[in-house]
């Protein structure tokens, strides 16, 4: 794992300043602090700092081909390299390291963008063709690792952080304001955008392609896909369960490829100690594993975790989550974010990578992602209690079954009430294509309502969710709806938020590189097939999932009630002698960066500070705000890095004066 | 729904695995859901759910009463009335 950079002249040859391509690679040095490397002609500097994992002697980076006219960086992993190598090898291609980054580029001269079907893995990319002039840059399918450009004075500047691309940007910096409006709606931009103005995002499963004389272009190459056809309606749960297990087996055994020892995450719920389980069971039975404590209970999973450690009998180190932590560190993790985020829950990720390094681990495997294919949020359940209910809206029954979701709430007569009228929106248009998710994101909505009314001018008549209406596949209103659910889950919350926010960033803040059995694209791509009547039997969440581990985990486990992973909000930054709420949300700040309502912020800070059980939305708004604020202390009012002078490329190719 | 559809199997499978939690021995086809604690209130809708996403049914309002789901026999009577009732 790594980071990535580049610089691409885009009309004409020129000289690439050196010392621009020195400062990105060292905004990135959290990514990749082994070893750096760059490649430069007069069209294109490619840079990279490594974090070695495979190939430790001779993977050192940028790689070329045979005659060295093509040059690769590559931040990820190819999980099937050795099997791809195999056949290029028997096909003539000369190999001169056993990396599966110099497998990437061979298999692009054979097949162009094609190459990105064969490969199963995690990856961002960047090749230049030196002799066509070419350049390629590919992200993976559901987008586990970042990559960012933007295009500026007639040049092509990516990274995978956006840190190093505003490091050596003309323009200055600013917060794009659709970008939050999309984030204080869905917790994420819509894919292709990010938080600030004039920077993109790679979507996930597409490609940036450009050659000499033309223009820039981005395309898709993969993505989910839903047909009625594909779907196995003949198969029983005992034939879905023995084929998801071999795939599961399959994913983990290709993830363990390494030539550093790989741990695993293990935080007590079924995903995490699902994957544990057969790592300990059929590959590694000194396995390492790591996880995360709560000093507050209602947020604390450790009972299920120790039995976990206890049934598996690894050997498992503990990161425990203050609640002073928790807001200490916060600045922190917007710095390696880099967007705003509405939720508390990546600081104590980031705390348990830091942990990881220090035992002396790069490599962990984590569950992310199941909830996902699998059908586990509550959200999907939601959506099912709510088709139940919509096929007679005014029935009197059929509501009461939200009591199962929320069933302390609906103990109250009163609240009941409420909450029925609240689940209630758009239950009368079941075929509507936000139906599953819009009754969150309407209540999201009103975050919104802390913006500035300069800040809302500037948001306007944009509609994020004509966007997202836009972004969707042509026939998708006729998908199942579970899969319709989950579909608009992946795109926004899974690749967005959480394999971004809480996942690729919060681990390569601390130089960890996080593996992800679940997305395997073979197993998503199976899962399409799987009736959505056996993802959730009834109202039983990952069904299929539970019945593949029952087997393996305790009884306790598989059966537990799952709760969603979080953190506390405003008790981390309230009473909290290590974060100083009051001069980041000071009326002077809040006026300063002109983005939220100063009013509206100090009625909610003294309602945080009345009372200790503030509204989820509340929470949120703390946690969007306070977020947004070291957002633009860190990127806005950016200063420079100061980049030491002794700081150089490890490895530094240069033909600026052969290539023109 | 068609008349080989064998809900009684299903149906208890789902009971099973929904509210036992594995523990299949606890039910017959006579055990009553409501009165052994297998079903609550909202267990029942539950229930109701999850027959219509699987047999591609639509119960009433009017025959959600407990005499329709008191245990296994009264509800594959209910259904296969109401199959016969859609048929004719």
């Amino acid at each position: 794992m790594c980071g990535i950079s580049g610089i691409l002249n885009l009309k004409n040859p020129a000289s690439i300043d050196t010392n621009n391509l020195r400062r990105m690679t060292y905004a990135l040095r959290h990514r990749g602090p082994d070893e750096t490397g760059a490649y430069v002609d007069n069209w294109i500097g490619l840079a990279q700092s490594r974090l070695s994992i495979i190939d430790l002697s001779s993977g050192s980076q940028p790689i070329h081909n045979e005659d060295k006219s093509i040059w690769i960086v590559f931040n990820g992993e190819i999980f099937n390299y050795p099997e791809i190598r195999e056949s290029l090898a028997k096909r003539g291609h000369k190999f001169y390291t056993s990396s599966d980054t110099e497998v990437i580029l061979h298999l692009y001269e054979e097949k162009k963008e094609k190459c990105l079907d064969d490969l199963n893995g995690q990856f961002a990319f960047a090749i230049w063709d030196s002799n066509r002039k070419e350049f390629f840059a590919a992200r993976d399918r559901v987008g586990i690792l970042p990559l960012f450009y933007r295009i500026e004075n007639d040049r092509l500047l990516f990274a995978s952080e956006v840190k190093a691309i505003i490091e050596i940007s003309d323009t200055q910096t600013a917060l794009d304001p659709v970008g939050l409006d999309q984030i204080f709606t869905f917790w994420t931009t819509l894919p292709s955008r990010t938080a600030f103005a004039g920077i993109n995002e790679l979507a996930p499963g597409h490609f940036i392609k450009y050659s000499k004389g033309n223009n820039i272009s981005v395309n898709r190459y993969w993505s989910l896909s839903y047909n009625n056809e594909l779907v196995q309606n003949d198969k029983s749960i005992p034939q879905f369960t023995t084929e998801i297990s071999e795939l599961m087996k399959d994913s983990v055994r290709l993830r363990l490829r390494a030539d550093v020892p790989v741990g695993s995450y293990l935080s007590g719920g079924l995903d995490s100690s699902g994957i544990t389980a057969i790592v300990k069971n059929d590959f590694n039975n000194q396995l390492r594993t790591f996880g995360i404590t709560f000093q507050e209970e209602s947020f604390d999973e450790s009972d299920f975790q120790h039995l976990m450690v206890k049934h598996l009998d690894t050997n498992h180190s503990e990161v425990h989550a203050t609640n002073e932590d928790i807001g200490k560190y916060f600045s922190d993790i917007v710095y390696y974010g880099e967007k705003p985020i509405i939720r508390a829950a990546p600081v104590p990720l980031f705390l348990l990578s830091k942990k990881v390094r220090e035992e002396g681990y790069k490599v962990v495997l984590t569950g992310e992602g199941a909830d996902e294919i699998f059908g586990g949020y509550n959200i999907f359940r939601e959506t099912k209690v709510r088709k139940f209910w919509s096929v007679d809206a005014d029935s009197k029954f059929r509501p009461k079954l939200l009591k199962k979701l929320y069933p302390y709430i609906f103990n109250d007569k009163r609240l009941a009430q409420t909450l029925q009228s609240f689940f209630k929106v758009g239950i009368d248009d079941p075929g509507n294509s936000f139906f599953s998710h819009i009754v969150r994101w309407n209540n999201n909505t009103k975050l919104k309502n802390f913006f500035s009314e300069d800040f809302s001018k500037q948001i306007g008549n944009y509609n994020c969710f004509d966007e997202l209406k836009s972004l969707l596949p042509e026939d998708f209103d006729n998908w199942d709806y579970v899969y319709k659910a989950q579909y608009l889950e992946i795109i926004t919350f899974m690749s967005g938020y959480l394999l971004s926010s809480q996942g690729d960033r919060m681990a390569m803040a601390n130089s960890v590189e996080l593996r992800v059995p679940y997305l395997d694209h073979r197993i998503i791509e199976y899962m399409a097939t799987v009736p959505s009547k056996f993802k959730i039997r009834g109202l039983n969440e990952k069904y299929l999932l539970k019945k593949v581990f029952k087997d393996l985990l305790p009884k306790e486990i598989v059966y537990r009630p799952k709760n969603p992973y979080r953190a506390p909000i405003r008790n981390s930054f309230f009473n909290n002698k290590s974060f100083d709420l009051h001069s980041v949300l000071s009326e002077k700040e809040i006026n300063e960066s002109g983005i939220f309502n100063p009013g509206k912020v100090k009625l909610l800070i003294q309602k945080a500070e009345r009372s200790q059980s503030l509204s989820e939305l509340d929470n949120m708004a703390i946690a969007g705000i306070i977020s947004t604020h070291f957002l633009q202390n860190h990127f806005i009012k950016y200063k420079k890095l100061i980049v030491p002078e002794e700081y150089s490329f490890g490895t530094f190719i240069d033909k600026r004066n052969q290539i023109n | 729904m068609n008349d080989n559809v064998n809900y009684s199997e299903t149906i208890k499978d789902f009971i099973v695995d929904n509210f036992l939690f594995g523990d299949g021995e606890k039910l017959a086809t006579d055990t009553l859901l409501f009165e052994k604690g297998i079903i609550d209130s909202t267990g029942v809708l539950e229930l109701v759910a999850f027959i219509e996403e699987n047999f591609k049914i639509s119960i009433t309002d009017e025959e959600l009463i407990q005499d329709n789901f008191s245990n296994l026999n009264a509800i594959g009577n209910f259904l296969k009335s109401k199959n016969n009732r859609a048929a004719s």
